[in-house]
């Protein structure tokens, strides 16, 4: 019990010790506070007990005390506020580049798959030193992925939409990977671990796979084999939208609102297609909500994904982390 | 504050306990004060229910294996725990029994507004409390007390639709009970008694009834939409349908977030009355206290998407939802210096109500800055849904809230029953809650931050440490919890008699007899004082 | 008033009627307010999946008439009329003509009622009453069931609303006949007034946001 006994958890990621330093500045002004109120009460308690020969000294109030009490609190919490804001915005800004991963979440387990195909479950292999995007999804109800020594959570949601979380892990070893998000009676069994390894070493570890398929060459396949490709042929280009050098732009919708071509829009369209419409084209597709697994969408969302790196136009920033809301 | 009135000395006329003897005169009883013990008796049963349910849970986490329950039953422990706390203990107990019994007292009135509606409230509230406590019987619930949709939509199996209906019907004695005091507050005012003169605790009911009356509907229909939702799947919150389960948790913590307001405001009107009495001091700044309850009310509305930082809701809406969270923290933190204030050159003692009262300051200091914690997005992003939280929102709750309403109820307890409890067991036990409670929760922020997500029947070994330590804390804190059941019960019978004003208080709830007569005023008073008038007592006792 | 009478119009606990009349009045208005909030959430919702499925929402509407909602929305209008010139009347004192105009009120409300079980048979029959009764012909939009999930919850909570509406009419209405309003003290039909008015008013926004879509947004009935 007391062996592996701690009161701070490992950092692990290029994040965690930005995170670290707020919690620490955050203890320090608790502890400061704190202390301060509780010297004011224990020595008014003593200094002001009532005495036979002194009466309490009416004071009806401090117009500039209220101020400083107030005013100082205010600056404080909203100097906190932008300190947080701005780490937020960097952990929340995707990078646009790196090694993307999905993970679905299901009752009560965790299943990833590898930018190269490889699957696992509950476990989760990664390289150090490389940026590590990840795509979330429920198969179910509302899970959340949460690396204590990483200090990354994010809610994974059923439906549609991915959520978006990205790590770099910095230190080798194997770390706890919780479901944060209450989700039924195994909840607290949800568990799974990352596994940091040297890059050489998770490289040597992906060869001793079974070689996953490739997804892009999986997607290729299902492209054909679900007739996607009837529509979406680059040739005709009538029914669908020619889908090349469209991953990671911008595309205008039917009603007039843009939208930006991501793996969310593109597991939407498969599953609702109606939803948000390319524009200039009519609501024909059929939805594929059933015929199509989770790992098939991903396979199809890399095959529509390396049409768009074929194209030489510049893959663009993804700073809204994915969101679907 | 003087009353011009002089109310009449005879002891030989009933007061409202011996106005009507029998089952029938309490249950059809539409007097504030018999309907605030109703309140009391209920409230009572529901925090030991709840409080049974703590003790379950604490005695699983004792080690890390799931060995005392299966996975089903610890979670229907924590789902019931929070349920009955939240809705039928936290949200209802000081307005609902000091609220009721005090409010009309304080401001000079023979009853609330609606004597009829606040006996329906309490009808209403029960009903919904035993239809809940079927549920519980029938099975229980297992979606947690927050109900996130589509688990509780969708995918639980256990009573959720009778569970969500208990809260339904309870809500509505909430809103009711708002709106009686929101009028009581406004026209039932004794002659000479303006705004500016109240007792802060009436200003803190006020505020919180607000709250009451905007808050309380939308939770009553989220949670009737979630009934629907389960009973005929037509894709309200279930995204395999169609459904939003964002959109639940917006309109969820729109009234969650404000109902924590619900839960402390009355605790802080409260300690505005104990620490003015026994500093035998005007409050510090009572117009900033005033107006800070109402602040609070309102800036309470705003902020509510801080539950949501990790849930996939915009980054924009999280900026502005964390921005507003630390401004609604400054008036709470002026509470605390203005009562910090008032203790200075005052005339203090240290009867129990005043232990309670400065407990309260301490723990709800800390669990106010907290706060801070979660409303910064990037820590929050690591603390979420952790053990972190649980510490934090139970130092407000228990730490502030419980705190106040049994620092307020050893308060009022002689101008209720005309009896004192025994002093030295009282002492023993503020002492005793204080010690464990500090026990119990401190461990708890050191497991959220280490990583322990909330709501684990199992978990890692490396949290057992704290774990026991918390386990050890609530035992302590059981007994201080149990101990003034005890003696507050035996003071009905066994107390000491004591006269209209213990404590020498000033307010005219201390004018009357103790117990109060049964229309509480033979005349309406005249009010020519402003409130907590302790100068001319101290001038006369020195 | 140093002893508790319950005689009269005056409850014990008030001063006077002035003061007793007030304070109903506030109670009611914040009765209001809360429902205001009820609502609400429900147009909350409703703004929330409208925005999401704005094809399903004109398509739903278009299934429903709003010639029958137009008729329905007259007659609730008269009825507002109706109670508030009972309101007048137990103003002036005379009781048989409150009571005359508080039944004429309950008498459209339900002539509202028979026109929405009209319609409510109506969407029963063609299958669109999601969770009992889903069968929608055609080719629906696949979040048809949305917008008639929302339309049956909303209009279904203000029909309630209504039914309460006739259990308080029934009430004030008898009391009215025998005579416990005044001049001085008609509270009671006041603040009836006010609540069906509220009941009214929340028509008033549904007709056009459930019934209006496609003739507002020239979806195209089909
Ligand atoms: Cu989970
Ligand atoms: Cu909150």
């Amino acid at each position: 019990m007391f062996e592996d006994f701690t009161l701070f958890p490992e950092a692990a990621s290029t994040v965690a010790g930005g995170i670290d330093r707020l919690y620490f500045f955050l203890i320090g002004m608790t502890t400061f506070a704190v202390a301060g109120i509780l010297s004011a009460l224990i020595l008014f308690s003593i200094r002001y007990r009532r005495r036979p020969d002194r009466a309490a000294q009416q004071i009806d109030g401090s117009v500039p005390l209220e101020i400083i009490w107030s005013a100082i609190p205010l600056a404080l919490w909203v100097f906190i506020f932008g300190w947080s804001a701005k780490l937020y915005l960097e952990i929340h800004t995707t990078p646009s580049e790196g090694m993307t991963y999905f993970v679905t979440g299901k009752q009560w387990m965790w299943k990833i798959q590898h930018p190269t195909g490889q699957r696992e479950i509950n476990t989760m292999h990664v390289p150090r030193g490389e940026v590590v995007i990840l795509k979330l999804v429920s198969e179910d109800v509302i899970h959340d992925f949460f690396v204590p020594a990483f200090r990354i959570k994010q809610d994974v949601l059923p439906g549609t939409q991915y959520t978006t979380i990205w790590f770099e892990a910095t230190k080798v070893g194997t770390y706890d990977l919780f479901c944060a998000e209450y989700c039924g009676t195994k909840h607290s069994e949800m568990i799974g671990s990352v596994v940091v390894m040297d890059p050489a070493d998770y490289q040597a570890w992906l060869d001793g796979q079974p070689a996953g398929q490739d997804p892009v060459d999986a997607g290729r396949v299902l492209f054909e084999n679900l007739r996607c490709v009837t529509c979406h042929d680059a040739g005709s280009g009538q029914r669908g939208p020619d889908l090349s050098g469209r991953f990671g732009r911008p595309t205008s919708l039917s009603d007039g609102r843009t939208v930006l071509f991501d793996e969310s829009y593109v597991r939407e369209s498969i599953l609702e297609p109606k939803r948000r419409l390319s524009a200039g084209y009519q609501p024909l597709m059929p939805t594929y909500t059933g015929q199509v697994t989770d790992t098939q969408i991903n396979q199809l969302i890399a095959y529509v994904k390396s049409l768009a790196n074929s194209d030489v136009a510049p893959k663009g920033g993804d700073a809204d982390g994915g969101n679907g809301q | 504050m003087t009353a011009a009135s002089k109310q009449h000395a005879s002891t030989k006329e009933s007061n409202y306990l011996t106005a009507g003897y029998g089952v029938r005169s309490w249950l059809l009883t539409v007097d504030h004060k018999r309907i605030a013990l109703l309140y009391l008796i209920s409230l009572t049963t529901f925090f030991s229910v709840g409080g049974l349910f703590a003790v379950l849970i604490r005695l699983e986490l004792l080690t890390p294996q799931g060995d005392l329950f299966q996975s089903e039953t610890y979670n229907k422990l924590f789902t019931m725990h929070g349920i009955f706390m939240v809705f039928f203990f936290l949200v209802p107990s000081i307005p609902a029994v000091l609220g009721n019994f005090f409010l009309p007292l304080m401001i000079g009135a023979r009853d609330v507004a609606f004597p009829k509606l606040n006996l329906l409230s309490w009808y209403v509230y029960a009903a919904g409390g035993l239809v809940t406590l079927f549920a519980m019987f029938a099975g229980g619930v297992d979606t947690g007390w927050t109900f996130y949709a589509p688990y509780s939509s969708t995918y639980a199996n256990s009573h959720v639709i009778l569970a969500a209906l208990g809260i339904f019907i309870t809500g509505f004695s909430s809103i009711l009970t708002g709106v009686n005091f929101i009028a009581t507050t406004h026209r039932m005012r004794a002659p000479g008694l303006t705004w500016m003169r109240l007792p802060l605790f009436v200003w803190a009911n006020y505020a919180t009834s607000l709250i009451m009356v905007l808050g309380t509907p939308v939770i009553a229909v989220t949670i009737l939409l979630v009934a629907i939702e389960r009973l005929l799947h037509v894709g309200i919150f279930d995204p395999a349908l169609g459904g939003d389960p964002i959109l639940f948790q917006h309109l969820f913590w729109f009234y969650s977030h404000p109902a924590v307001y619900i839960m402390i405001l009355p605790g802080m009107g409260v300690m505005s009355e104990i620490v003015a009495c026994f500093t035998r001091k005007r409050i510090f700044g009572y117009k900033i206290v005033a107006m800070s309850s109402l602040a609070i009310a309102i800036l309470g509305f705003l902020v509510w998407g801080h539950h949501m930082f990790v849930s996939g809701q915009s980054m924009y809406a999280g900026f502005v939802f964390s921005l507003l969270s630390m401004l609604v923290a400054v008036p709470s933190a002026i509470k605390v210096f203005n009562w910090t204030a008032t203790m200075y050159r005052g005339s203090i003692t240290f009867a129990t109500p005043m232990l309670y009262a400065l407990g309260f300051i301490g723990l709800f200091t800390i669990g106010g800055l907290t706060g801070i914690f979660l409303a910064a997005m990037a820590l929050d992003i690591h603390v979420h849904d952790t053990y972190f939280v649980v510490a934090h929102f139970h130092y407000v709750m228990v730490g502030g809230m419980v705190m106040a309403y049994l620092g307020g109820l050893h308060f009022y307890w002689p101008k209720m029953f005309g009896r004192m409890y025994h002093e030295g067991l009282a002492k023993v036990a503020a002492v005793m809650i204080f010690i464990g409670f500090n026990l119990t929760f401190f461990p708890q922020f050191l497991l959220g931050y280490l990583g322990m997500p909330r709501r684990y029947h199992v978990y890692d070994e490396d949290f057992q440490v704290l774990n026991v330590l918390s386990t050890a804390g609530a035992s302590v804190l059981g007994l201080g919890f149990a101990l003034p059941i005890c003696y507050l019960i035996f003071s009905l019978k066994f107390g000491k008699k004591v006269g209209d004003n213990p404590w020498d208080a000033a307010g005219l709830e201390w004018t009357i007899s103790s117990p109060p007569y049964e229309h509480n005023f033979h005349e309406i008073p005249e009010v020519t004082e402003e409130a907590y008038d302790y100068g001319k007592r101290e001038a006369a006792r020195v | 008033m140093s002893d508790a009478t319950h005689t009269g119009p005056l409850a014990h606990h008030f001063e006077t009627l002035e003061q007793q009349n007030e304070t109903s009045a506030i109670g009611m208005w914040a009765f209001l307010v809360q429902e205001v909030m009820f609502f609400g959430g429900m147009f909350a919702c409703y703004i929330v999946y409208r925005h999401m499925y704005p094809t399903a929402f004109l398509e739903g509407s278009a299934h429903l008439d709003p010639l029958l909602g137009g008729i329905n929305t007259a007659v609730l209008l008269g009825s507002s009329l109706t109670m508030a010139l009972a309101v007048r009347a137990a103003q002036l004192g005379k009781r048989g003509q409150t009571a005359l105009l508080i039944g004429a009120t309950v008498v459209l409300g339900l002539v509202f009622f028979g026109v929405k079980y009209f319609e409510y048979a109506e969407k029963w029959h063609h299958g669109l009453v999601p969770g009992l009764h889903w069968a929608p012909t055609g080719n629906p939009d696949p979040h048809l069931h949305i917008f008639f999930a929302l339309y049956f919850i909303m209009t279904g909570m203000h029909a309630l609303h209504m039914v309460i509406g006739f259990v308080l009419m029934a009430f004030v209405g008898v009391r009215a006949l025998r005579g416990r309003y005044s001049p001085e003290n008609y509270i009671g039909v006041e603040v009836l007034g006010l609540y069906w008015h509220f009941v009214d008013l929340v028509w008033i926004f549904l007709f056009p946001l459930l019934y209006l879509l496609s003739a507002h947004l020239g979806g195209g009935a089909h």
